[in-house]
């Protein structure tokens, strides 16, 4: 990207950089290409044919729909969620100094480092003490523990960024604690909350782990997918919808990085 | 203003601690209306600490504050009639200048047309004409200061803090400012309060000043004042340069042991052989540094008996040739001497 200037890498640099490219992108590749397969029991290359009717039978299919339909409420409660508890989290920890405000800021972040089983396991066992049964929240609680951190990396990043002055500036010229959040706070953050937001969608609408284990008997569409695999029947309908799960969590990554590009911020730390 | 009363801001007793450090001790000053008033100080000295006071971002832990005869304690920022121009400008990046120009007319809810008249207005007196739609992001250092000055002016404050605001500019751009900043306070006659570490800038453009040292306030006065008459070693030191005697040069120079400092530029340089005039306090040395600084050449004299003063010599041509090694007569006239409250540092 930034070459000027620079020396020009190595053959060797470059195959591998190349290959390793090729390690991670070729696979989507293939899951996109047995989308169109007409060979509906197994996956076999060369393809004998390619056909779009599975995108029309997957549309059709309502246990399909019901995951999809699960997933998206999923995701947009656990984005909504977090966008509030995230940002107040980043703002106290912008703002004042108090007492472990160190730890909180490492156990906030500490879900995403944690491996989605041990969340998951926890999670579960928590449910099960407190005589909670699995639905709805148990999921969208499930994934805003991992939700909070995106929008809280992202807005703290956008915080530290700005100008100390900014706030008492505006007071200074006549606005209140509200006025000053409305106008001043809120428009600086707007596009890092956005961000947060897309990379807690993207991350929830796609998540595995942990939802096995605090959806009970609930299907979302990872795990539709997940339990697809094992029994083989019209295989590329399960290509199709991972060419959908592909396409809705790749945009709002592509748009996240796009608000915060130019800028050295965390859009896309974290999973 | 509904206070007719001629003193705009009024100190009296006030202190604000910061866990040990006392960053205001005990201060007490007046400003009066329409006066270009500067606190000047070196870093940590409280200057700052006693604009926020005034701002209202900090509370005084003793003393009282009098804005235009209002007791301001409890008062937040907003309910008071005062503006700040912030030492790094804290402008809203995320606000076209005009919108930034228009803020405070915005909160209060002036009528937009209006709104939009003033800040044209603002922004040609601060000679920003047509650069309204910029984002602050795109505008030099000097222009987002002038937008900064715009913001806060609008507003019509009864006082207009200023921190450090041309910190961040370089020499000739500060020089400049600091004129358009004085004949633009004169214009608007708005009270300024200043706060600097340059003693040049607060030379150049105060009405009067007040030197802050630990908290305290050294000394008060106007620019000439501050200057010749330096009332303790510390302003004698830290505005302009000053030679500083004491204990037994001071007994030797000027008859006694009570410090007194000596402006490098008052004394006279003369031959070893000359005659000092009558009156004069003089004193025999040897050059034993000589630096061409342009305008002006400094000489360091070794006096004998010990101790050495620093001479400043303009460089018209014509007078006396000396180069290091010399012996010369150092005199002046006892009046220039400035005697000084507690030890020298």
């Amino acid at each position: 990207m930034r070459s000027d200037g620079k020396p020009r890498a190595s053959w060797s640099l470059r195959a591998a950089a190349l290959a390793g490219m090729a390690f991670l992108h070729v696979p989507l590749f293939f899951i996109i290409l047995y989308a169109f397969s007409v060979e509906e029991k197994s996956f076999v290359f060369p393809l004998p044919g390619l056909t779009t009717k599975w995108f029309a039978v997957a549309f059709q299919r309502e246990d399909i729909r019901a995951a999809l339909g699960l997933s998206v409420r999923v995701a947009l409660m656990s984005t909504a969620i977090a966008i509030v508890l995230g940002t107040l989290a980043a703002a106290a920890v912008w703002r004042s100094r108090f007492f472990g405000r160190e730890s909180i800021s490492l156990l906030l972040i500490l879900p995403i480092a944690l491996p989605g089983i041990i969340t998951g396991i926890s999670l579960r066992s928590a449910y099960n003490l407190m005589d909670i049964p699995f639905s709805f929240w148990t999921i969208v609680i499930g994934h805003a523990t991992f939700c909070i951190v995106v929008v809280y990396n992202n807005v703290l990043a956008r915080l530290r960024r700005s100008a100390p002055g900014m706030i008492e500036a505006s007071m200074d010229l006549g606005a209140n604690g509200f006025q000053t959040f409305r106008y001043v706070i809120l428009p600086h953050m707007a596009t890092a909350l956005l961000a947060g937001g897309m990379l807690a969608f993207a991350l929830s609408f796609d998540e595995v782990i942990v939802t096995t284990f605090t959806a009970g008997q609930q299907t979302t569409l990872p795990i539709w997918m997940l339990s697809e695999l094992v029994r083989p029947r019209e295989r590329p309908v399960t290509n199709v919808v991972a060419v959908f799960v592909i396409a809705v969590t790749l945009v709002p990554i592509l748009i996240a990085f796009y608000l915060t590009r130019d800028t050295h911020e965390a859009a896309g730390s974290g999973k | 203003m509904s206070n007719p009363d001629s003193t705009a801001v009024s100190f009296s007793s006030v202190s604000r601690v910061f866990g040990e450090v006392r960053a205001v001790d005990n201060v007490s000053f007046d400003v009066g209306e329409g006066e270009f008033f500067s606190m000047l100080g070196p870093s940590g000295s409280g200057k700052t600490t006693c604009l926020r006071l005034i701002a209202g971002f900090e509370q005084p832990d003793a003393g009282r504050i009098l804005v235009h005869g209002r007791n301001v304690e409890g008062v937040p920022p907003y309910e008071r009639d005062v503006n700040t121009v912030f030492q790094d400008y804290a402008l809203f990046p995320h606000m076209t200048v005009y919108e930034n120009v228009a803020y405070g007319l915005m909160i209060r809810k002036v009528p937009s047309a209006e709104r939009r008249r003033r800040a044209e207005e603002m922004l040609e007196m601060v000679k920003l004409a047509g650069m309204g739609e910029r984002k602050p992001s795109q505008l030099s250092g000097g222009q987002r200061q002038r937008v900064a000055l715009a913001r806060a002016l609008i507003n019509h404050p009864s006082v207009l803090l200023l921190d450090e605001p041309l910190g961040a500019l370089d020499l000739k751009l500060r020089e400049q400012m600091q004129d358009e900043l004085k004949s633009l306070q004169r214009r608007v006659g708005i009270t300024f309060i200043y706060v600097t570490h340059d003693q040049g800038e607060a030379l150049a453009m105060s009405d009067r000043l007040a030197v802050f040292n630990h908290g305290r306030i050294e000394q008060i006065g106007a620019p000439g004042e501050i200057y010749e008459h330096p009332a303790t070693a510390f302003v004698a030191g830290f505005v302009g340069v000053s030679n500083l005697c004491e204990g037994a040069l001071a007994q030797r120079l000027a008859g006694s042991t009570r410090p007194f400092a000596i402006r490098p530029e008052k004394i006279s340089m003369l031959p070893a052989s000359g005659a000092a005039p009558d009156g004069a306090v003089t004193v025999l040395g040897k050059v034993s540094a000589a630096t061409y600084l342009g305008s002006t050449t400094r000489f360091v004299v070794a006096l004998e008996g010990g101790g050495e003063l620093t001479v400043v010599r303009q460089n018209s041509g014509g007078s006396l040739s000396v180069t290091p090694g010399d012996g010369v007569r150092l005199c002046w006239s006892r009046a220039l001497m400035q005697p000084l409250q507690g030890p020298a540092k």
